[in-house]
């Protein structure tokens, strides 16, 4: 999912670095309020788990693979704002000590990953808990819903980003196609990590857990 | 399990993961590189900037040992990103009032 230098151009390029800077700014601030001493650590643990397991390709259909891209996983685990701001370091991480994604690119791979990927996860989770029973494995299979579609939605923004600034000619159409078919199934892999993850944290310290929790304050204010 | 302990094993899975279990990940293309190839904009790609760097894709160069090199590459990868995001959420927080 990491774009590489040369796919898109680069003033479409600079629009997605700025819109990113946009989200990572009112992410700053939303993580500002949000995180305590308690929550700010398991958002530093996130984003380490997280480019850990995303070196972990595991193999999807004939000649291709997939990793986790973790979004929604970060997303349940920290609230979308300490979210987006663990995907954005791994993803700046990546491109610059590891040459994995295009530096012009990291606006792109940022608004695919650490926006769409993250916010669009944290809306199905959230659409997801609200018609659950209200206990324990309803977040994990929340966030396992979160997690299979969030692939898709964020291979959704490369295509978008394409349509807009590709620098090869293949029809639009073709390259939707390909990319959510593809991802879909990549998204059956993020669905079964994100759900073991969340499982773990949520039998070992459930109220680390922001999902969880936000649950339960919202509960709480109502009695 | 207290924080501090919970956060250990936390960092231990990582480097676990990122400097062993990473010599198994599956080298095929991933799907956004595949359907490039496929469709056939796989060309229109550059080489990173940093493409020849030290630890460019996520390998220690000149080290030969695969298993090694990808490994070592890892656990460079989890404290480098410990540091910064670490570093990052910690300045972020709220301090726990003292009343």
């Amino acid at each position: 999912m990491h774009i590489p230098d040369g796919f898109i151009d680069l003033p479409t390029s600079a629009i997605f670095a700025a819109a990113s800077a946009g989200a990572i700014t009112y992410s700053l601030v939303g993580a500002r309020k949000q995180l305590d001493e308690k929550s700010a650590p398991l958002a530093g643990l996130t984003a380490v788990f997280i480019f850990a397991v995303q070196m972990l390709n595991f193999p999807v259909a004939a000649g291709t693979s997939g990793h986790l891209l973790g979004g929604a996983l970060a997303a349940v685990l920290v609230g979308p704002y300490a979210a987006t701001l663990a995907l954005t370091v791994v993803l700046v991480m990546q491109g610059f000590l590891f040459a994995d994604g295009g530096l012009s690119a990291i606006g792109l791979n940022v608004f695919n990953m650490a926006v769409l990927g993250v916010w669009g996860g944290y809306a199905v989770f959230l659409l997801v808990r609200k018609i659950l029973p209200k206990n324990k494995s309803s977040i994990s299979i929340a966030a396992a819903t979160a997690g299979l579609i969030s692939v898709p939605i964020a291979a959704v923004g490369f295509v978008f980003q394409y349509s807009l600034g590709a620098t090869a000619t293949f029809s639009v159409s073709a390259v939707l196609g390909a990319m959510v078919g593809t991802h879909i199934l990549i998204g059956i892999g993020e669905a079964i990590i994100t759900a073991l993850t969340v499982s773990a944290v949520m039998a070992s310290r459930s109220d680390l857990v922001f999902g969880w929790k936000y649950k339960n304050s919202t509960l709480e204010i109502r009695n | 399990m207290s924080n501090r302990k919970f956060i250990f094993v936390g960092l231990l899975i990582s480097a676990l993961l990122a400097g062993g279990a990473s010599f198994y990940a599956n080298s095929n293309p991933d799907g956004l590189e595949k359907v490039a190839q496929d469709i056939g904009f796989i060309e229109t790609a550059k080489d990173n900037a940093n493409a020849d760097t030290a630890l460019a894709d996520y390998g220690v160069k000149g080290v030969e040992n695969e298993r090694l090199s990808v490994g070592v590459a890892g656990l460079i990868g989890v404290v480098a990103t410990g540091a910064i995001s670490g570093g990052l959420f910690l300045l972020l927080r709220r301090k726990n009032p003292k009343n």
